[in-house]
């Protein structure tokens, strides 16, 4: 078994807390994010719910204390708070930063921003600057930016559902390859009308709370986070002293060759991820202890993914837990959001529930773990299923 | 009513983008998914949109959507009973 | 001879002209965006029901891909394990224009659900991937401008670890009226052309 790329910090930034601690009390405690839309002037905030973060663009500004010149988008922020909350672990904010590597992912961009000045660009100067902003390459310019990365090789992944998984994917094999020697991986999106919108037109948005794996599941609730790693080689590691917190040990993206968001009958593309991450890590089913679903609890996904999950373990399913009832589903950011949840849960050895469940599916007898349960753990799966059938597997093990 | 059947296939040939269909090439009754006309899952969420949008009448689930698009036929039956623009 | 993978044939799309390995393959008989696509579709001989659902950024892509994948099917060189590394600059923006604009429409708040799923600048890599039957690895990089280095960084590995056979790396623009593809197939078995002297002419080109 390959040890894997060292993880020596990590940042998030969600609908249950705004940084690691806060989060992991509420996953301990089963606290959920999910609630009403209050941010957003929407139409829809009297009919869905999701997991939105409290904190206002200027109570995010505050927290970074003093944020890099703008013009800052909510994405941008949340994506700074969340990159800097890794560094710091890591130990690496009064380190010269200018050659850190940046593959961070967003679908949103600087959405927030220019939905509402849409029209108002035709009309006025006055924020016509911030019309930049929607590019997905200038979120990740605006964290650089923020963090002091001058030099460092700075890419934008946009592969939906999947992105921040397969940018963790990336900077663990940059890092494989004696390309970089640190990198910062990860992704962010925020709400906004433009995604809520959309999801409602494909009716696959929840009436109530996402209840994943449930047979009476009937939808998604969005949410919006921010969450990084840290990915150091065992050379930096070493010269600095540095304490991994876990090994990204194992990792596959896999198309699914169906639909352009529906996933197949038999999960084709969920299998054939999972089965290359355990090829990478040099695992077989059988050494992992817990999986991280994608579980967006869409009639769709969770069916997919459960026989998927049956194709791969067969009889011997592991314990398995979605924790988008908690956050809802974070798009971009979703694969790194549960990286940092799968290394917590690691790291407390417990497998977080999953909240709302109400009763099993009937097509198998899958069953998520419903209750916080202690659980030794060293390698754990998680999954990210986009649209556009890009599906990508992670596997963590503990440090 | 054969005046809305009519509609209902023009409608269909030009918001799903049908582009190689005329209105002559497939019958009132000719199932409009799977073998016949061949629309897909996309279509029946736009085929939703189009019925609030033009004739008043919400669908919520998606499953229902799937037998009230069973065919023209079926699509205009319907359409004339529940019809509030 | 450079470091890496040579090019197995590579093909661009600019200005209503196809070009495959630098000859013309089709000229379209107006440049504009429509009639390239229309024209093009036809003259490769493809039939493909959901094409004409496509938004412009997916046909374009789509296009692209089934000029280099068509022409590796007719010479036997064709691999299921292609694996898809694409770029651009503007993502999905003229759907995601479309889809704005359909909201704050008072009294017609109907977004389409067809436009919204073309929201997403990988729903080509999906569309492409359904076309040719590949369960392979794929990866949307959005950037200032088309970068083959950066590319080749990642399709290398791919192709030297053997997760891929080939890989499709390309670049697909398209906002408002602009548009320009250019794309090249990397192959593990076969070291193809020098690549240097191809996407150094090319890049100049984007």
């Amino acid at each position: 078994m390959t040890k894997g790329v060292a993880v020596t910090g990590m940042g998030i930034i969600s609908a249950i807390g705004a940084d690691v601690p806060g989060n992991l009390a509420a996953l301990r405690e089963g606290r959920s994010g999910i609630g009403p839309i209050t941010r957003l002037p929407t139409h829809l905030a009297g009919t869905v719910q999701v997991g939105g973060i409290a904190l206002s663009d200027e109570d995010l500004a505050d927290l970074l204390g003093h944020p890099s010149e703008g013009p800052h988008t909510r994405t941008s922020l949340l994506g700074s708070v969340a990159a800097e909350e890794a560094l710091r672990q890591a130990g690496l904010m009064s380190v010269d930063r200018q050659n850190l590597g940046l593959i961070t992912a967003t679908t949103v961009g600087g959405m927030d921003v220019t939905e509402k000045y849409f029209y108002e660009y035709l009309t006025s100067d006055e924020h016509l600057a911030s019309i930049d902003t929607l590019h997905a390459g200038h979120t990740g310019q605006m964290i650089a930016d923020h963090l002091g990365i001058a030099n460092g090789f700075v890419t934008t992944i946009s592969t939906a559902c999947s992105s921040a998984s397969n940018a963790i994917m990336l900077g663990a094999r940059m890092i494989k390859a004696g390309m970089m020697d640190r990198v910062l991986v990860g992704g962010v999106d925020c709400l906004s009308k433009f995604t809520l919108n959309g999801f409602n037109t494909l009716m696959i948005l929840s009436a109530s709370r996402n209840r994943p794996f449930s047979e009476d599941r009937d939808g998604l609730n969005l949410g919006e986070a921010a969450a990084y790693l840290v990915l150091e080689s065992d050379a930096s590691v070493k010269a600095r002293n540095a304490t991994p917190i876990a090994y990204v040990a194992g990792y596959s993206n896999a198309n699914d060759a169906h639909h352009q968001t529906a996933s197949s009958e038999n999960g084709d593309g969920a299998t054939a991820a999972m089965l290359g991450a355990l090829r990478t890590a040099g695992l077989s089913p059988s050494d992992i202890d817990h999986i991280n679903a994608h579980g967006t609890a869409t009639p769709n996904n969770d069916l997919s993914e459960g026989r998927a999950f049956k194709r791969v373990f067969g009889e011997r399913v592991p314990p398995f837990t979605s924790t988008k009832p908690y956050t809802g589903h974070t798009l971009a950011a979703a694969g790194a959001v549960e990286a940092v949840f799968s290394i917590l849960a690691m790291q407390q050895q417990v497998v977080f529930p999953t909240l709302n469940f109400t009763g099993g599916m009937s097509e198998f007898d899958l069953r998520p773990i419903t209750k916080l349960t202690d659980m030794p753990l060293t390698s754990v799966l998680s999954n990210s299923l986009g649209f556009g059938g890009n599906c990508s597997s992670l596997i963590l093990v503990k440090a | 009513m054969s005046e809305l059947k009519q509609e209902l296939k023009k409608k269909i040939i030009t918001q799903l983008n049908l582009e190689d269909v005329a209105i002559e090439d497939f019958e009132d009754s000719t199932p409009l998914f799977g073998e016949g006309v061949g629309l897909d899952s996309i279509d029946a969420l736009e085929l939703i949109v189009m019925m609030d949008k033009d004739y008043g009448i919400r669908l919520t689930d998606p499953k229902e959507g799937r037998k009230v698009f069973e065919s023209v036929d079926v699509m205009a039956a319907y359409i004339e009973e529940h019809r509030t623009k | 001879m450079t470091d890496g993978h040579g090019i197995r044939s590579w093909c661009s799309i600019s200005q209503g002209r196809v070009m495959l390995n630098g000859e013309l393959l089709h000229q379209a008989s107006a440049p504009d965006f429509r009639e390239v696509m229309r024209s093009t579709y036809k003259a490769l001989g493809i039939d493909h029901a959901k094409f004409h659902k496509m938004d412009p950024l997916s046909k374009l892509a789509f296009l692209t891909a089934e000029v280099l994948l068509g022409e590796a099917k007719r010479a036997g060189n064709f691999s299921r394990e292609t694996a898809l590394v694409f770029a651009n600059r503007s993502s999905c923006i003229d759907s995601d224009r479309k889809h704005q604009l359909s909201l704050d429409d008072p009294g017609n708040e109907w977004p389409s659900p067809a436009v919204f799923v073309y929201t997403l600048p990988n729903i080509c890599l999906g569309e492409i991937s359904i076309r040719h039957q590949l369960y392979t690895e794929s990866c949307f990089f959005i950037a200032e401008e088309f970068d083959p280095a950066t590319m080749n960084r990642y399709a290398d590995p791919l192709l030297q670890s053997g997760i891929a056979e080939q890989v499709l790396c390309a670049w697909v623009e398209k906002n408002d009226d602009h548009y320009t593809s250019f794309a090249y197939l990397l192959d593990r078995a076969d070291p193809g052309t020098a690549r240097d002297a191809i996407l150094l002419k090319t890049q100049k080109e984007q």
